[in-house]
């Protein structure tokens, strides 16, 4: 290898890290827009941007938990129950702003639970109660419903999920807004920094004063929060609130925030990463979709790009120069 | 003279643009011990790890027994007889002391079964050699730091090494078990084994070494016998320049005021009944081997662990101490003895690591947290890249005082020090001295921990010796000697 100087080298590898998926996601565009036409269409992309919505809402919560080196495997359920809890309400005739608020809380409550279980009970991984909190909230879910979809919600309850503002969607303006207030909290506050910091060391953090535990609980029910997000935009769009909701997001939750840079070791990642890693995603089944290219054959290609996506970051970081 | 086990001829290495190696040529005898010393970034370490086959030289030859090794790799380099004793053991805690000696070489007939019996007796043998008859059959994490050591250096025994590379290997050791250590080297070198011993510790050099080789910005300064190399000398090669006294001058007596008292601490299994006081600007010196509970008694006094029982005064008010968030609050500080695990955050930004503690409004002020970052930087002349660069970046003297300039900023008026100057070079050293002594003569009260004896004899007022985590006495700085020190640390009477 010719030599590189080596502040050159670690600003390409950082440059790397923070606009790599950036990058990634403008040459996927670039090459849709070839192989067909319909992509590079106002209506086409503001549909993959509403069909990541819910996904990148999820993200977002994620984000915060896997900067601290947790994770977040309830999400997926916590967005099922408060999709049910919120149609539930309504159908018992509570007004639409009351059941917005009562499915962001069944999140942020629940979630603050599994925060609460992971460092007061010292539980050892967060693995263990996000997994448990997965099942539990999935069988209320279901227990609730009895399985059954419960349809037809009111519409200014649906207007989160279908509506639309100058002819942008809802989800989209809710998704941007929430990537605005996440950026900020981790940016820009020390309670954002904190989770950055335990991350990174959580002995070291904890011994500069770091109330490490009550910032845990606090990551924990943001990443709820966000899926109490999903839960509005999800019925809305479907008009329904169904207990099967979300089986499997969790899942495409952690895959937006690696594929967007984040790592699973803790202290590294950032929204616009987590934003177009969510994209990288919805861009992908769009453009697979208008390829005619079965779904089936979507997952397979999601899979590959996940474990590509990490690959190059180990990529990255063996050529980093070293200390 | 003896033709040279292993010689390096005109090493050459540099990382992306930064030379680390520059043209240097080092000898190793058949049989003798070799420290090989320098600062941190003096090359050390790439060199060792050149001699391993870690890392390949941009130029430069290697010999082996008077024969060319090129491309030398780990695998090439154990097969030849070369071992390296890492400063962090890589060891597996739950397998057998037998079972971590053979690993990845069991002895086997017919091939897939291992033969357990052959492996103990042969295990047991080796350790019977290096002079510590240890049960082979223990599960390696029920030994002490010492004794994982022995294992490793057994296992370098075991595929018959000729060569043994010993990296610190004393940083996480008590005195007791260096000498013990020093027993086995010589046992080694009894055996015909090479030896090449990396370390801090200067002192031990004469203890054990036959040859040293000083080693400075990636130059070689000199190979001598160390009977030829009195310390001052060895300390002038290794900074460039004239060796100075290490110590400051000692800080003015301290004010009567008491700042910390402690009564009646005690946490079951790690210290019991332990009671003592800090004056403000007093340098109080914590003494003791590994293990005998200091590094848990700071700890626990920080809020990190907290104790099960016991009473706590600060500035003369009775204090209750359950995070280290309280214990900050009232004015303490903590610097911990592992800076990697528990002192920085190496991939966070080195100005985080700085203000992590004092700056604890909701929202953050980069232009505040810069500045002083700063100014206090320039203070302790922190040399850094930039103040964004990760923590990880710096050299480790560099580390530890990020890890001080944080406490300087938060104001903090009770120090616990906890081996303050592990594993940094010399000139470090120097600096991390004058500090504390100029901290104390500020009026800071300042509890130091330290296992180099002439540390805590050059710099504290008094000092306390614990023994099996409880306090064996107290020695004012006139009566303090390490024969003194060293008595009541290992049981003795004062």
């Amino acid at each position: 290898m010719t030599a590189m100087p080596a502040w050159l080298a670690r600003a390409a590898s950082e440059a790397l890290r923070r606009f790599g998926p950036l990058l990634a996601l403008l040459l996927m565009a670039a090459a849709l827009s070839l192989l067909s036409e319909h992509f590079l269409t106002l209506d086409n992309l503001l549909n993959v941007f509403r069909q990541s919505a819910v996904n990148a809402l999820l993200a977002l919560g994620q984000l915060t938990v896997i900067i601290t080196a947790g994770i977040d495997l309830s999400v997926g359920s916590l967005l099922g129950l408060s999709c049910v809890l919120a149609a539930m309400a309504l159908k018992a005739g509570v007004p639409s702003a009351a059941a917005v608020l009562l499915a962001l809380a069944t999140g942020a409550v629940l979630g603050a639970l599994n925060g609460i279980l992971f460092t007061k009970l010292r539980l050892p991984h967060p693995f263990i109660p996000t997994l448990g909190m997965m099942n539990v909230a999935r069988g209320l879910a279901l227990v609730l419903t009895g399985g059954f979809p419960i349809s037809e919600l009111p519409s200014p309850f649906r207007f989160w999920g279908a509506g639309a503002v100058a002819g942008i969607p809802m989800p989209v303006i809710v998704v941007l807004f929430f990537c605005v207030l996440f950026h900020l909290f981790l940016t820009r506050t020390t309670p954002g920094r904190d989770l950055y910091a335990i991350g990174g060391n959580r002995q070291a953090a904890l011994l500069c004063g770091v109330p490490v535990d009550r910032r845990l609980i606090l990551a924990y029910s943001l990443s709820g929060l966000m899926a109490g997000a999903g839960a509005v935009i999800l019925a809305g769009r479907m008009n329904s609130g169904f207990p099967l909701a979300g089986v499997g997001a969790e899942l495409d939750s952690i895959a937006a925030v690696i594929i967007g840079g984040a790592s699973f070791f803790g202290g590294v990642g950032t929204v616009l990463g987590t934003l177009v890693g969510a994209l990288i995603m919805g861009v992908l089944r769009n453009g697979l979709n208008l390829l005619n290219v079965s779904a089936y054959w979507q997952t397979v290609v999601i899979g590959a790009v996940i474990v590509a996506a990490v690959w190059v970051d180990v990529v990255r970081q063996r050529a980093a120069p070293g200390r | 003279m003896t033709a040279p086990l292993l010689e390096l001829r005109d090493i050459r290495k540099s990382f992306g643009g930064v030379t680390a190696l520059d043209g240097v040529s080092f000898q190793v005898l058949p049989g003798e011990v070799h420290a090989l010393v320098g600062e941190n970034g003096a090359g050390k370490s790439t060199l060792m790890n050149i001699a391993s086959g870690v890392l390949q030289p941009d130029s430069g030859s290697i010999l082996w027994d008077g024969q060319p090794a090129p491309e030398l790799d780990p695998r090439r380099a154990r097969q030849l007889g070369i071992a390296f004793v890492h400063q962090e053991l890589a060891l597996v805690p739950q397998l057998s002391i037998a079972e971590n000696i053979y690993l990845g070489r069991h002895p086997t007939t017919p091939r897939p079964v291992v033969q357990w019996r052959v492996m103990l007796e042969r295990a047991r043998q080796l350790l019977a050699e290096l002079g510590r008859p240890l049960d082979p059959s223990l599960p390696v994490s029920r030994l002490s730091v010492g004794e994982q050591q022995l294992v490793e250096i057994a296992r370098a025994l075991a595929f018959h090494a000729r060569l043994v590379i010993m990296d610190e290997p004393t940083a996480a050791l008590s005195e007791h078990e260096v000498a013990r250590l020093f027993e086995v080297i010589a046992r080694l070198k009894h055996r015909g084994v090479s030896v090449i011993y990396i370390t801090h510790r200067l002192k031990e050099i004469y203890q054990t070494a036959d040859r040293v080789t000083v080693l400075r910005d990636g130059r070689h300064v000199i190979t001598a016998s160390v009977c030829e190399l009195p310390h001052d000398t060895l300390i002038r090669h290794m900074v460039g320049r004239a060796a100075q006294d290490q110590f400051p001058p000692p800080a003015p007596p301290p004010s009567p005021t008491t700042a910390l008292r402690v009564e009646n601490f005690t946490a079951r299994g790690r210290f019991h009944d332990v009671s003592f006081s800090v004056r403000r600007g007093e340098i109080l010196g914590l003494a003791g081997l590994v293990g005998a509970g200091r590094t848990d008694l700071l700890e626990a006094l920080f809020g990190a662990a907290p104790a099960d029982s016991g009473r706590l005064w600060i500035h003369e008010r009775p204090a209750r101490i359950r995070s280290p968030l309280d214990a900050i609050r009232l004015g303490m500080a903590l610097v911990p003895d592992d800076r990697k695990a528990k002192g920085l955050i190496l991939g966070a930004p080195l100005i985080w690591n700085v203000v992590l503690p004092s700056h604890r409004r909701f929202l953050i002020r980069s232009a505040e947290e810069r500045s002083q970052t700063e100014s206090i930087a320039r203070e302790l002349r922190i040399r850094a890249v930039g103040f964004d660069q990760p923590a990880s970046s710096l050299s480790g003297g560099n580390q530890q005082k990020v890890v001080l300039a944080r406490w300087l900023l938060a104001r903090a008026s009770i120090f616990l020090m906890d081996e303050p100057t592990r594993g940094i070079d010399v000139g470090a050293k120097a600096e991390v001295y004058e500090l504390i002594r100029r901290l104390a003569s500020g009026g800071a009260a300042i509890v130091l921990v330290s296992s180099e004896l002439e540390e805590i004899l050059g710099l504290a007022h008094r000092i306390l010796v614990m023994h099996r985590g409880r306090v064996a006495g107290e020695l004012p700085r006139e009566q303090a000697t390490e024969e003194a020190v060293m008595r009541l640390a290992t049981g003795g009477v004062a």
